[in-house]
């Protein structure tokens, strides 16, 4: 019980990033119809960003402080997704505008290749250290309910925390600022958004720097504990099956979605893996979200739409 | 004209569809006869698309049933619908757009070309006798419709007008015995009308082909139509002659209420 | 000669439906394709074999394959990698675990089980759309790497994980040459070319466009989406399972799981938007422009590099190759999206109405 209360509250922790990733999709793909494939290319030339300025700028300052290293860091990291995101909408999606889907996904995955390409050219490409102060050590909890406790990891637990906080102020700038509701107008209409002067341009360059943001701190977070490398690219693939599983264009589903995968990636690894010989966490969410598919196309929460004729 | 108005090939009754909260029809019921010419007009919104798209199975009636040719059916689907010889054109141009005229109207042999996959990979004497076979059928289309000089032509790159003419040929390829038209005419000019009247008129002349027909033009409706349907915010407010419509005060209302 | 067609009047619906209707096109295929299997054979070293020619024939197949699904069906797919290594794996335990299976027997079978497994994840694809599917696909790619990985009984329990074939032969004609794979590539190539071109040109591929370009309609006039859908997903995997096949038997030889990771999935999807969606031709095309590229790059930045007094790493390269096929995928989706092969026809366009371009 407590080994499975333990793998659970692992999967919960796992889960709350998967949800941010997530929900820097829903953003993207409510905004412009875009499905982005290159969010996992984000995360990793946002962490390499991350890694090498946090490395160069006390030598280039003479600071020795790492915190104003890792702020400063941070900052021009933050500043360089601005710029990434501004460059996507004025050379690729202004002028994809109305084309399908599946145009734009491919499109998505060129940009994907194209910063993976950049990233490592500038930045090199072997595996860097992101240390932000995250702490490494495991602490015990519930001891008085279970015998020996429960073991949680202490770096998760700050993960998890940050991921939770950011994923609600998410939903807050969504619900509640003006931006937000503009953004929400677009999502539902783009013609009519438009029509009432919403600039769709300014409100797709707003929701790929808030993806760029996102992917900075999953990449921080994925990096500081996995070592910032090419790999990183591939562990934001994982939240793929996450929107599936919410429904594109649900915030709520992209929460919820996140903290299922998360779950059940980690009892299947624990509790189904060394049946089939390990390592299915890799397709075990993307199979879950294909079953998902046959019976619900449109997610959890996503609506269901019917093709006008 | 020499058709014969025939029995009743097609029969809807209590029809109701809503999207979510919207009512696009309610309890709608009314029949077709064979070989005539049936309109349905009403003003933006009022649930004539959704009507046609009822009647062959591409959105699903909560309520209600449709009768063709005695068989009942509570629910249809396009390719049901198809078998059945119901063939139509969309509003908005719904044609294959990548791919030229011939090969657009060639889709309309669908459901009447028999060979397999092999057949077809290996161009067998028989794969390719069919082929030969539809191409000479969709050239009379084709004569039929005076589309010769874009047979070759991708769809995507030829005027509105032409473009309206092919979806009708491809959906004449089929040769239905029911034809649905949404707006076959809108956005034509009054030339591009002439035409078109003429070719719908043809079509139910010398193939006997039932057709519903959507038009906002009154003057067309009135003119070729035998019997017309007047809906209203999915009610249905008239049913009658052109002659009968156009008396109707409700009917009157409606489309003054509209037309401000 | 001039390229024109005045003059060649068609009198048959069926000359009028050739593959190739304009002479001059007929007899260039003709010489090109006897330039292939002749000539050459006699100019070409066996480096030029086994690094270029017969990958190019090999992912040609492969990339035909996946343009059959995605450019002529427009079921994008993100797990074409996965059908490559179905074929591969397939023909491998066909091949040991039936005494006397002929290598040809095995490339088939192995299409043949690539096209199953197609069939069972193109079900996704009647529900849903662009997007979603692509999941469906990658859930293919994720699934099969993972299996070929740790379910030892597919590589008959091999320690090292890689499997190996050797002494290839097809009704005697012993393949140990690079001339000789080279050829049975070719042959095999040419084979499906034309099939593949028979089925797009005839009712099935009809369909398929259809649903590519307009779902409800082609339902509509009578089109099972089910049918055309699932079709083009066998197919499309059987061509892509054989190319598989090859690729380990012939090219590689001996290979491990890793020969058709995700990068080889997004590399032939790559091929397919490069070379022109919906065109045979354009496989071609994107499968050269692939695998040309990188070798053209390796060439020549290090010694652009030199000029600039740098000395520009492999590992750069590769990093450069990433961003020029990115710039390139975007630039194509933007500006060309039927990509050289459209680039190629309008060139000969303009050949056909010249010196005078009206
Ligand atoms: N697929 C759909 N999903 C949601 N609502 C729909 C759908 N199709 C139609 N509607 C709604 O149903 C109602 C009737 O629409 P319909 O297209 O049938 O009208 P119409 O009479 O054809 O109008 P028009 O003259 O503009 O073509 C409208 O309110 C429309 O918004
Ligand atoms: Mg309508």
């Amino acid at each position: 019980m407590a080994f499975f209360l333990e793998t659970l509250i692992g999967g919960l922790m796992a889960g709350m990033l998967y949800s941010l990733v997530a929900l820097g999709f829903v953003l993207i793909f409510k905004a412009s119809g875009v499905f982005n494939f290159a969010q996992g290319a984000m995360v990793l030339f946002a962490a390499l960003a991350m890694a090498r300025f946090s490395e160069w700028i006390p030598g280039w300052l003479g600071v020795a402080n790492p915190i104003i290293a890792n702020i400063l860091a941070f900052i021009i990291a933050a500043l360089i997704m601005f710029v990434v995101a501004w460059l996507i909408e004025r050379l690729v999606l202004r002028h994809l505008v109305n084309q399908e889907g599946a145009t734009l996904l491919m499109a998505t995955l060129g940009i994907a290749y194209f910063l993976e390409g950049v990233g490592q050219t500038i930045f090199g490409s072997d595996i860097y250290k992101i240390d932000v102060g995250m702490p490494k050590d495991p602490v015990l909890m519930l001891e008085s309910v279970f015998e020996g406790g429960i073991l949680i990891n202490k770096e998760d637990f700050y993960a998890a925390l940050i991921a939770a906080a950011l994923v609600a102020a998410l939903a807050l700038f969504f619900q509640k600022t003006g931006t937000g509701r503009a953004l929400r107008a677009v999502a539902d209409d783009h013609q009519a958004a438009q029509s009432i002067g919403i600039p769709l341009n300014r409100i797709w360059v707003i929701v790929w720097c808030v993806a760029g943001i996102v992917a900075l701190v999953a990449g921080i977070i994925w990096g500081s504990k996995l070592g910032v490398q090419f790999s990183l690219a591939t562990v934001a693939l994982r939240a793929l099956p996450v929107v599936i599983l919410g429904g594109l264009t649900s915030v709520p589903g992209a929460i919820v979605g996140g903290l299922i995968i998360g779950v059940g990636e980690k009892l299947s690894e624990v509790y189904l893996g060394p049946l089939v010989g390990g390592g299915i966490e890799i397709w075990f969410a993307y199979m879950l979200a294909l079953v998902f598919l046959l019976f619900r196309p449109q997610g959890l929460f996503g609506e269901k739409i019917i093709d006008r004729v | 004209m020499a058709r014969e108005i025939g029995d009743i090939i097609l029969d809807l009754k209590g029809v109701s569809l809503s999207f979510g909260g919207v009512k696009a029809l309610t309890d709608i019921s009314f029949d077709v006869r064979e070989h005539e010419i049936r309109a349905i007009i009403g003003p933006n919104g009022a649930g004539k698309s959704s009507m046609l798209n009822v009647i062959n199975g591409v959105y699903r009636p909560q309520e209600g049933e449709i009768v063709l040719r005695g068989e009942h059916f509570s629910k249809m689907n396009p390719y049901k619908a198809a078998c059945a010889g119901i063939a139509r054109t969309f509003q908005n141009i719904a044609l294959f757009k990548g791919m030229s005229v011939l090969d657009n109207i060639m889709t309309g042999r669908t459901l009447k070309m028999k060979a397999n996959l092999l057949q077809q990979a290996f161009r067998l004497g028989a794969a390719e006798r069919e082929e030969l076979a539809h191409r000479a059928k969709v050239e009379e289309i084709i004569d039929f419709l005076e589309i010769q000089h874009i047979r070759k032509t991708p769809v995507g790159r030829l005027p509105y007008g032409l473009q309206k003419r092919v979806d009708l040929g491809r959906a004449l390829a089929m040769e239905p015995q029911i034809l649905l038209l949404d707006e076959p005419m809108a956005g034509m000019n009054v030339e591009e009308k002439q035409d078109m009247s003429r070719f719908i008129l043809d079509v139910n002349d010398q193939f006997g082909t039932t057709i519903v027909l959507i038009e906002h033009d009154m003057g067309v409706v009135m003119d070729i139509s035998d019997r017309v349907v007047v809906l209203d915010y999915g009610k249905k407010i008239g049913d009658g002659t052109p002659d009968e419509v156009r008396a109707n005060p409700e009917v009157i209302s409606a489309y003054l209420g509209a037309s401000h | 000669m001039i390229y024109r067609e005045n003059g060649q009047f068609k009198t048959t619906y069926k000359t009028d439906q050739q593959i190739f209707p304009i002479l001059q096109d007929r007899w260039a295929v003709l010489v090109l394709i006897a330039f292939a299997f002749v000539g050459i054979p006699l100019l070409v070293d066996e480096y030029m074999f086994r690094a270029i020619l017969i990958p190019f024939l090999i992912l040609s197949l492969a990339a035909l394959g996946v343009n059959l699904l995605v450019g002529y069906c427009g079921q994008i797919t993100l797990g074409a990698g996965a059908f490559m290594a179905i074929g591969a794996y397939a023909a491998y335990n066909f091949a040991i675990r039936i005494d006397g299976m002929p290598l040809l027997g095995a490339l088939l079978l192995g299409g043949f089980t690539s096209a199953l497994v197609g069939i069972i994840f193109g079900v996704p694809s009647l529900r849903v759309r662009g997007l979603y599917l692509a999941i469906a696909t990658l859930a293919a790619q994720f699934f099969w790497d993972w299996a070929f990985l740790r379910i030892k009984w597919f590589t008959n329990y091999s320690t090292s994980g890689s499997v190996s074939v050797s002494n290839l032969e097809v009704f005697g004609w012993s393949l140990d040459g690079a001339v000789d794979k080279y050829l049975f590539c070719l042959i095999l190539l040419v084979v499906f070319a034309l099939l593949a071109k028979n089925m797009v040109r005839g009712a099935i591929g009809r369909q398929w466009m259809a649903i590519r370009d307009m779902d409800v309609a082609a339902e509509v006039i009578g089109i099972r989406p089910m049918y055309a859908k699932l079709s083009a997903f066998a197919v499309s995997s059987f061509i892509v399972g054989v190319a598989g096949a090859l690729w380990g038997f012939v090219h590689l030889g001996s290979w491990e799981p890793a020969a058709f990771s995700i990068d080889r999935s997004f590399q032939l999807l790559f091929m397919v938007i490069i070379g022109g969606l919906g065109s045979i031709m354009g496989s071609f095309f994107g499968a050269a422009f692939i695998i040309v590229l990188p070798i053209f790059l390796n060439q020549f930045l290090p010694w652009l590099g030199g000029l600039a007094g740098l000395s520009i790493s492999v590992a750069t390269v590769s990093h450069i190759e990433f961003m020029i096929f990115g710039a390139l995928i975007v630039f194509f989706l933007i500006v060309e999206p039927h990509g050289l092969a459209r680039l190629w026809s309008t060139g000969k366009e303009k050949l056909r109405l010249w010196p005078f371009p009206h």
